[in-house]
């Protein structure tokens, strides 16, 4: 009785450094933000309890409306473009064989570098004095003078930063669509095969249901991510041209910072968390489930 | 079903490579592909190494025409040295994976073998930042830490707490699932010798669970070397900056001049090589900490 008394202890007694970083760093922020968004905190005047006001500011508040569109208009164009280019790849390179394998390690490598550093490295291939895009469209003659990629013309400062972050993500989606796609038993494999079913057919009726919950997952993972997009649209266009490519958590960011409205930026940090934990609820769910 | 795949030349070609029924049309798409992908990053690194004269030029080249390590020297001597901003993310990557593995470490062992009560509900406690993203606290967290006796914002001891608190629940998840599955009867053998459940620990558990390890640490390194947003929202003064920091405000300070691609291109190849190096070394590590993280 004692003996399983104490190994509680002991195992509280473990527990009890992550209990209280998760307390402190993770906990009481959160509370602390659920705070200040009832508040006009500024860093220069004390805190002043406003009630809801940060709420309908929000509410009225056509750049934040505007910011949130966008997300969720980038998050609808670039979830696809991940989602099917990752299964493609992962289709073509899931067998394991040697050029499979290199390919599959090559097209992974642009995952491990930062975003920050990524997004600078574009911004000079993008550049129109010295990027080698410019530079190679103009050599082979399908451009006079050179496109301003980034900051100038909202749609395609976006459809730049899309290219470039779809190059550095794909091979997420597509390593977890490689793990999902050898697990299929290969008897099925072989079962189809001796159907005459071609290669199409037994992708459509054979792969992708059997790697349907990676294939949610994957969704949910890259909704939520493109959802709180920062580091690129900070480097490439910093909201240019005027605030059209601003993210939601680039528009926090401004609130919260540079311009010190501590208040305003807490209550919409509170609202994407919200719309967040929408998202990772149903990603939750869905793990559950599948482990019974 | 003949009939059907005739009528569609285009759709069979491509299942020709993708089933890969035809290996050198396979060879050349993987081959097409490899290279586009790794064109961005061999084109920065060959920029690089360009003069300084060849950097600036217009219309750019897109291969050094003379080998020169300019680009390293200016980055160098930039602002407060390129030895103190590495050495910041260095700095801010170790105590990351220390402070990291300090705490999944026991916490995974006891959430793993020891009779907890309300177990569930300190997992799910532990998760909590899976389900808050930590770009909506970075407001309380910059407040928390400017409000301290000793103050956090511009140290690299607090960034390096926030990348823990954003590494934590995955380096858990891991930490658990690995101490799971260390076998029972090894343990249960080590405790009736009389050893204490450090000493099991320590002799059993740890060296059972060195591959979660290498996973946590690995992670935690990346994250922490590439991480951006709260790097940027804590520290504010120049000397205390990270490697990616300092790249993104060199570009915007010497924009109105004329960016200096040239010293930036080292400075992005610089901030790649650790990331890639890491990654081609525990290419294994890699792959299972994102299936096992990601798919559960």
């Amino acid at each position: 009785m004692t003996a399983i008394r104490r190994r509680k202890l002991t195992g509280l007694l473990y527990l009890t450094p992550a209990i209280v970083f998760v307390a402190v760093f993770t906990a009481y922020p959160f509370v602390q933000m659920v705070a200040m968004s009832f508040t006009n905190w500024s860093l220069i005047t004390p805190p002043k309890g406003v009630g809801l006001a940060n709420f309908q500011g929000a509410l009225n508040d056509k750049q934040f409306w505007f910011s949130l569109g966008y997300t969720i208009r980038y998050t609808l164009i670039i979830t696809p473009i991940l989602m099917v280019g990752g299964y493609l790849l992962a289709l073509l390179v899931a067998p394991n064989s040697g050029i499979r394998r290199a390919t599959r390690a090559i097209i992974f490598i642009p995952v491990v570098i930062g975003l920050g550093v990524s997004s600078l490295a574009w911004v000079w291939l993008f550049d129109p004095t010295f990027g080698l895009i410019n530079k190679f469209l103009s050599d082979i003659g399908l451009i006079d003078k050179p496109i301003q990629f980034l900051g100038v013309e909202a749609d395609l400062s976006t459809w730049s930063i899309i290219a470039s972050v779809v190059w550095k993500v794909l091979g997420f989606g597509m390593i977890l669509f490689v793990a999902a796609i050898q697990a299929i038993p290969s008897e099925i494999n072989e079962a189809t095969m001796v159907d005459g079913a071609s290669f199409w057919q037994r992708t459509r009726r054979v792969t992708v249901p059997l790697t349907r919950r990676t294939i949610l997952l994957v969704t949910l993972i890259s909704v939520i991510g493109s959802l709180l997009a920062f580091d690129q649209f900070y480097i490439m266009t910093a909201g240019q041209p005027f605030n059209q490519t601003s993210t939601a958590v680039f528009f926090i960011y401004l609130n919260s910072f540079p311009y010190l409205h501590l208040g305003y930026g807490a209550a919409l940090s509170l609202i994407l968390a919200v719309i967040i934990l929408v998202f990772t609820i149903v990603q939750m769910v869905l793990t559950r489930r599948s482990e019974i | 079903m003949t009939a059907v795949t005739m009528r569609r030349p285009l759709a069979r070609a491509w299942s020709r490579v993708w089933a890969g029924r035809n290996r050198y049309l396979v060879g050349a798409v993987c081959l097409a592909i490899g290279v586009f992908m790794l064109m961005p990053i061999v084109f920065s690194v060959f920029a690089s190494v360009k003069t300084r004269a060849e950097s600036a030029a217009v219309p750019p080249t897109y291969f050094p025409h003379e080998i020169s390590l300019d680009n390293f020297a200016r980055l160098w001597s930039y602002q407060a040295g390129l030895p103190t901003y590495l050495g910041n993310s260095f700095a801010t990557a170790f105590l990351t994976i220390a402070f990291t593995l300090l705490l999944t470490i026991p916490a995974g062992y006891a959430l793993a073998r020891f009779p907890i009560p309300r177990k569930e509900f300190i997992f799910v406690f532990l998760l909590l930042a899976l389900i808050i993203p930590y770009q909506a606290l970075l407001t309380p967290i910059f407040l928390m830490f400017a409000s301290l006796p000793i103050k956090l914002t511009n140290t690299l001891v607090g960034l390096a707490i926030l990348h823990t608190a954003i590494q934590l629940p995955f380096s858990l998840y891991i930490m658990r699932n690995s101490f799971e599955s260390v076998p029972r009867e090894l343990e249960e053998a080590a405790l009736t010798d009389g050893a204490s459940s450090l000493q099991a620990l320590r002799s059993i558990f740890l060296p059972a669970v060195v591959p979660a390890i290498v996973t946590v640490m690995l992670f935690a390194f990346v994250t922490s070397w590439n991480e951006f947003l709260g790097a940027l929202v804590l520290l504010s003064r120049a000397s205390t900056f990270t490697l990616p920091l300092i790249l993104a405000t060199a570009r915007a300070e010497t924009s109105l001049g004329g960016t200096d691609w040239g010293m930036l291109q080292a400075g992005i190849t610089i901030a790649m090589i650790p990331c890639i190096g890491i990654y081609l070394l525990l290419q294994k590590y890699y792959v299972s900490g994102f299936t096992q993280g990601a798919l559960k």
